[in-house]
């Protein structure tokens, strides 16, 4: 801080030696000072502002912001604002947003209010949920509390007192029970704790199976060698190197439609387990529109996870349109979610509103790119159903994997076909 | 922790101006979209790596390269891929002479121990690029391309080099950086990076170049290319660009491009929308985009440039 500090002083007269600065500070007049107090202030306020449009601005960044200050950029605006962006901006997100920033805080005769410009994530929950509110008003992404109230209002659901014992018992039950029976507040809140541990036992199998399967068939020469200088250098002693395998990465595609609104609160939580719990996951939702929403599942706290999504998939009730949301999917996060060692898992009904063939279509471009497409959907879990609905025909075609998805126990089923990819 | 020690190296190392960085990236035929100077500035002024992030294609290997020209460095490249490890980055040991070396010995009767300490010394290591670029009595220019097809363990033990600048070997001690590189790291952003990472590096983001600088970098690549052809050139460059593709044809593409069509001897696009349509393969590299592309296209895309 100190040597920062001083360097700021000799900003205009003494610019360009700057390698001598830090030997000023004791000489520094009166008004020179004072200058570098204030730009010191401006500067924090600016800091503080990045943080609160979500800049991951530490004080490490000010100090270096500080010195940038003192050195000849800061004497030309032109070459201050693209110094300040490559320090400050760690993301193209960063980027993107810095020069709004940047020209409302020092254009704005450096103001020192706080200003939250466009989609500030800095725990703005309160509004999240008001406007959760105002514009999800079905229920459709399933704020769980609110489910649970709704169910307690109409009373007379078909599987009143299911899941009423205690214990293992009634987890056992409840993992059997159909997902849009599970009403008791008691009862949804043990189905969404089980579906987030059942997320996290399934990261924790692919990882211990993945390490015991495949033993080294790589020789070490680094460590064969060095355990065998005593026999003249010949190899009796082998070192072997075990093949690292890459974990599983998961990408799920949540249908957040009107047609799916029984089961999207549980799988929110699902959703929000296996992204808390794989450490490559990557998680969307979509309905008429994609949205990806990893990030805000990454949020510890549950509610404001699930709050934040449902602040996301608004426009419910529009239809879905699977086939464009795989597109968008495709066309802008395929290539940077997907890898050879990728499955990816939608979670749909198959009923579409769009175009089937457009929907075969992306589909099929998926298929080439990732390991394994899993269809998870809830109607076969259902008597009787078959897979009519247009969407699911094209589709189905490319998806390896066509379970059920209707309990617990069907996602429990799972695991072992992922652990085998 | 991460630097805002002392940063101005004492002696004659003497830091660039600003503007004497984009001379002399002028000088060394780089054509520079107008905030690279400063970054490459800073990055000079803080001693800290510079992360580029960008498409495919939009040149940010040729950020690092022109760097290493602007400070007349040795640049040292290190391409990542999946599964890269220290073996491959950092040093490896020359095992055949090791072997070599433990049978003359014994030949005249050392013992074990003796042979041991012998093979494990600098004689028999292999340098590979990270080793090499700390070792250098100049600072040369540290290329890191592609870091995100790197796993995140590497990516950890990247980050631990690029904050002490030293290495350990296990068999050797450790190795304390002779000179700090120029560190630049390059991402087409297939795996996102790790905040620490980001964090200890500046950022700058590389868009495809705008038409003029296309037009420029076109100009000074294919040597007696005609002004007003390389300008339309770019400007078809960036119509194509905007078309639903899946492959975006880069800076690399356009100037293979441009090499045919001056090759061709094609003076005006308008003139020969035929001799357009059939190079168009330099610039689209699927099956799919090809299809895309038909002739209609094309020439619609065409009229639009002309």
């Amino acid at each position: 801080m100190v040597a920062a500090s001083q360097g700021t002083a000799h900003s205009r007269e003494s610019g360009n030696r700057t390698e001598s600065r830090g030997e000023l500070g004791p000489r520094l007049r009166g008004d020179e000072r004072s200058a570098m107090f204030g730009a010191r202030r401006r500067l924090a306020g600016f800091a503080r502002t990045l943080r609160d449009n979500g800049f991951k601005v530490g004080l490490a960044e000010t100090q270096d912001a500080l010195a940038v200050f003192a050195s000849p950029a800061a004497v030309r605006p032109s070459s201050l604002k693209p110094a300040l962006r490559a320090l400050f901006c760690a993301t193209h997100s960063d980027w993107e947003r810095f020069d709004e920033v940047f020209d409302a805080y020092w254009g704005g005769r450096h103001m020192r209010q706080r200003q939250v410009l466009t989609g500030a994530p800095s725990g703005s929950s309160p509004p999240a949920r008001r406007l959760a509110q105002a514009h999800v008003p079905q229920d459709a992404l399933g704020l769980p509390d609110r489910v649970e109230r709704r169910s307690g209002s109409d009373g007379d659901e078909p599987a009143d007192g299911r899941g009423r014992r205690e214990g293992a018992s009634r987890a056992e039950a409840l993992t059997t029970a159909d997902l849009r029976h599970i009403v008791d507040p008691d009862d949804v809140a043990a189905t969404h704790a089980l579906a987030a541990r059942l997320a996290r036992v399934m990261r924790a199998r692919l990882v211990r199976r993945e390490q015991v399967r495949r033993r080294g068939r790589r020789l070490d020469l680094r460590r064969t060698i060095h355990r065998n200088v005593s026999h003249g250098g010949t190899p009796i002693d082998l070192a072997w190197r075990r093949r690292k395998i890459k974990p599983l990465r998961l990408v799920i595609l949540l249908d957040a439609s009107g047609s799916m609104s029984l089961y999207t609160a549980f799988f929110v939580r699902f959703l929000h387990g296996v992204v808390d719990s794989f450490r490559e996951a990557e998680a969307f939702v979509f309905h008429t529109r994609l949205a990806h929403v990893s990030p805000s599942l990454r949020d510890r706290d549950v509610t404001r996870a699930v709050d934040k999504l449902a602040l996301m998939a608004q426009g419910i009730g529009g239809g879905t349109r699977i086939g464009e949301s795989l597109a968008t999917f495709n066309r802008w996060h395929a290539r940077r979610v997907i890898n050879s060692r990728t499955a990816v898992m939608i979670v749909s009904d198959g009923y579409d509103t769009g175009e089937p063939e457009r929907l075969g279509e992306e589909m099929r471009r998926m298929r080439r790119r990732c390991r394994r497409i899993i269809w998870l959907n809830p109607l076969i879990g259902w008597r009787d159903y078959s897979p009519q609905a247009r969407g699911m025909q094209a589709a189905l075609p490319y998806v390896d994997l066509f379970a059920p998805a209707h309990n617990l126990q069907s996602l429990a089923e799972l695991e072992p076909y992922l652990a085998r990819i | 922790m991460r630097g805002s020690s002392p940063r101005m190296t004492t002696g004659k190392a003497v830091i660039l101006a600003r503007e004497e960085i984009s001379d002399k990236l002028a000088a060394v035929g780089y054509v520079a979209d107008r905030d690279i100077a400063t970054a490459l500035w800073l990055m000079e002024f803080l001693k800290r790596p510079l992360l580029l992030e960008g498409e495919a294609g939009v040149g940010k290997t040729e950020v690092g390269k022109a760097l290493a020209a602007v400070h007349e460095a040795e640049l040292i490249r290190l391409q990542c891929y999946e599964g890269l490890d220290q073996n491959a980055a950092l040093y490896e040991w020359n095992y055949q002479r090791q072997l070599l070396a433990i049978k003359t010995r014994e030949g005249v009767g050392e013992n074990a121990d003796a042979i041991e300490e012998h093979i494990f010394s600098e004689k028999y290591l292999l340098e590979r690029p990270l080793l090499a670029a700390i070792r250098r009595q100049k600072p040369p220019v540290l290329l890191i391309d592609e870091v995100d097809r790197a796993d995140e363990e590497f990516e950890a033990f990247l980050l631990e080099l690029l904050s002490d600048f030293q290495v350990s070997i296990p068999e050797l001690g450790t190795i304390k950086a002779t000179s700090i590189p120029r560190v630049v790291l390059t991402s087409n952003g297939t795996r996102e990076l790790s905040d620490a990472l980001r964090r200890r590096c500046l950022y700058h983001y590389v868009d495809f170049p705008d038409v003029d600088r296309e037009a420029k970098i076109i100009g000074t690549r294919t040597p007696g290319i005609d002004t007003t052809l390389a300008l339309q050139i770019a400007r078809m460059v960036a119509a194509v660009r905007k078309e639903d593709l899946r492959k975006v044809p880069g800076v690399a593409e356009t100037l293979d491009w441009a090499a045919t069509l001056a090759g061709l001897e094609v003076h005006d696009l308008r003139q020969e929308p035929e001799a357009v349509y059939e190079t168009m393969i330099c610039l689209l590299k699927t099956h799919e985009d090809r299809a895309r592309l038909t002739r209609e296209v094309s020439e619609r895309l065409l009229g639009k440039v002309a």
